[in-house]
């Protein structure tokens, strides 16, 4: 009788209080989710605020019809394409090196590999995937530099083909794995059908379910590309920083994030043009990486509809 | 008979090619340990570990990175840890698949892809200017913490995920709150893989250089963080002044400081899989 008493008494106020602290809590965690959101407005906010103040000394036609890019020299000279040039070329060589590597190991583990070699190859992949750039920068400029002049004698010290390639390395897992994770959700009826009407292994394989997940491959190889674009330490350290237009792999070129790297090493004060060049810089990169990272979740998504 | 023969060659020549790239591959990664190793490991000595940067590159040491390093993680982990589970708690447990949630997951996939300078520029007009913490600790934790929370909420989200559903049900048919269930049932059953996530996280946090240089993080400095607040230098930068010198000797440093760095992220690692073992065995019990 009195347990129920208190149980009555008690309801009212202990329930006004659950209540509350459960709509606290909820909102607590939406706060830290959008946290995320605030982010990305902070990154946009910061980007538009900067490169608003550096267009208001530096000409739009300057910036995307100049071709030479000399912000740290007496003579000023204001045009991107050289850094857009060398980021460009070096994810270039990176793709020559990822694509048919990746794509290579990715049906081979997918299709033909033996269980236990999955088992074994998978976790090699992983740890590829976790090396520190800075370690990949290193290899870089003291190992594969070398190696490289003794082959071509008129490599230069810093040039764009050994971080490339090396680069090229780096994104191979994503490519990889992703890749074979869209062949490997093409339905088996798909590939049972295929056999049925007598196609050998290689016949499934590349007129049946390669096709079937080109989707879920071009999403990947298109993030990979991303991957490279922004792209920072190995470009920095074996790339070199002489913003040059050109497309020869074999001499020294800057691309945007290096730049940005360099200009942060030395005491630059706030509010000064070279300062902001590197958010002007950091725009470009930011709006390339973006628009590469949307078609590639578009097509990702597409592609997940068509087999659930 | 011939057009057989022709196929199956063909699938040889195939097969043939896929493992010369995957021996590539593994090639490519035995060698670069190599040459790691064996640049870096005549540098490891207890002076190298204890000892200060130098303009002799003999005498130069780690111990300020090392420091900065681990005051880092510490910082970074207890910023990004929470905020990542809450957000993903919140995704996974109450959003219901409104505009509102499609937007905040979309805009964490896209957050993902982000380059990691771009949010050294964040953190440098944010939290070094704006925020007005200087070159610090607490600025470098604070920016890094934003570069890996989307991994984070991606990994609390499918750990959360793999919670059955009938232990929330038994939960709420006792009477329990949302809350309660959230905290009582579902976050402890989800907590090896969340805690798997976010190391592995943060091991790509300890590895990360370029948003740090953007801050402005020192490279020479010649002690170690004594407050959140006070400058620092970390492992992979430390490693990127001593590379790019001219000297053969600094050289050898920054291989000793990157094999000092990937031990660390062997441990983080074999942590990881050692959680991630441990918990796969609780599932099979029950």
């Amino acid at each position: 009788m009195s347990f129920a008493k208190t149980l009555e008494t008690e309801k009212p106020i202990r329930r006004v209080i659950q209540t509350v602290a459960e709509k606290l809590i909820e909102s607590l965690c939406f706060l830290c989710a959008a946290v995320s959101v605030l982010t990305t407005f902070g990154v946009v906010a910061i980007l538009c605020y900067e490169v608003a103040g550096f267009f208001t000394k530096v000409s739009f036609s300057e910036f995307f019809l100049s071709t030479e890019w000399t912000p740290l020299f007496y003579h000023k000279s204001f045009g991107i394409w050289p850094l857009v040039c060398g980021t460009l070329l070096i994810s270039f060589i990176a793709m020559c090196v990822a694509l048919p590597l990746g794509l290579l190991v990715a049906v081979y583990l997918s299709e033909f590999a033996h269980p236990k070699t999955r088992k074994v190859v998978k976790p090699i992949l992983e740890i590829l995937a976790g090396i520190p750039t800075i370690v990949y920068g290193y290899f870089a400029l003291l190992f594969v530099t070398p190696v490289l002049q003794s082959i071509i004698p008129t490599l230069e010290g810093f040039n764009a083909l050994a971080p490339g390639m090396v680069m090229g390395i780096m994104i191979l897992p994503m490519v990889a794995s992703l890749s074979e994770d869209a062949l490997y959700v093409v339905p088996r009826s798909l590939r049972e059908g295929s056999y049925a009407m007598g196609a050998t292994k290689l016949q499934v394989v590349f007129s049946v379910v390669f096709p079937a997940a080109i989707g879920g491959i071009t999403a990947s190889c298109i993030l990979a590309l991303s991957r490279a674009v922004g792209e920072t330490m190995i470009v920095a350290i074996a790339a070199g920083q002489q913003p040059a237009l050109h497309f020869n792999p074999l001499k020294a070129i800057e691309a945007m994030t290096a730049y940005i790297v360099q200009v942060s090493l030395g005491d630059t004060p706030h509010g000064t043009i070279e300062y902001q060049t590197i958010f002007a810089v950091g725009a470009v990169l930011f709006v390339m990486t973006l628009v590469l990272n949307m078609v590639s979740l578009r097509i990702r998504e597409r592609y997940q509809r068509m087999f659930g | 008979m011939k057009p057989h023969l022709a196929k199956k060659h063909a699938e040889k020549i195939f097969l043939g090619l896929a493992l010369t790239a995957l021996i590539l591959t593994i090639l490519f990664l035995f060698t670069l340990l190599w040459d790691v190793i064996s640049d870096g490991f005549p540098k490891i000595s207890g002076g190298f570990l204890s000892g200060y940067p130098s303009r002799k590159p003999s005498e130069a040491g780690i111990l300020p990175a090392l420091a900065g390093s681990a005051y880092l993680m510490a910082l970074t982990a207890i910023i990004a840890v929470p905020i990542g589970l809450f957000a993903a708690v919140y995704l996974e447990e109450y959003a219901n698949k409104s505009y509102l949630s499609r937007i905040l997951e979309l805009n964490i996939a896209n957050l993902a892809g982000v380059p990691s300078i771009i949010y050294g520029l964040l953190g440098l007009q944010l939290f070094v200017r704006f925020a007005d913490l200087g070159r610090s600790v607490a600025a470098g934790a604070l920016t890094l913490s934003l570069l890996i929370l989307p991994v984070i909420i991606i990994a609390s989200r499918e750990a959360l995920r793999q919670v059955p559903k009938g232990f929330r049900e038994a939960s709420l048919a006792l009477g329990a709150t949302k809350w309660q269930t959230v905290w009582n049932q579902v976050i402890p059953n989800a907590l090896p893989g969340v805690m798997t996530g976010c190391i592995l996280a943060l091991s790509r946090a300890i590895g990360e250089t370029a948003p740090l240089i953007c801050l402005g993080a020192l490279t020479y400095v010649a002690f170690v963080p004594d407050s959140v607040f006070s400058a620092f230098t970390a492992l992979p930068i430390q490693a990127f002044n001593w590379v790019s010198r001219p000297q053969a000797a600094f050289h050898e440093n920054a291989a000793g400081a990157i094999l000092v760095l990937l031990v660390l992220l062997v441990m983080l690692n074999s942590f990881a899989v050692f959680i991630r073992m441990k918990f796969q065995k609780q599932y099979t019990q029950g």
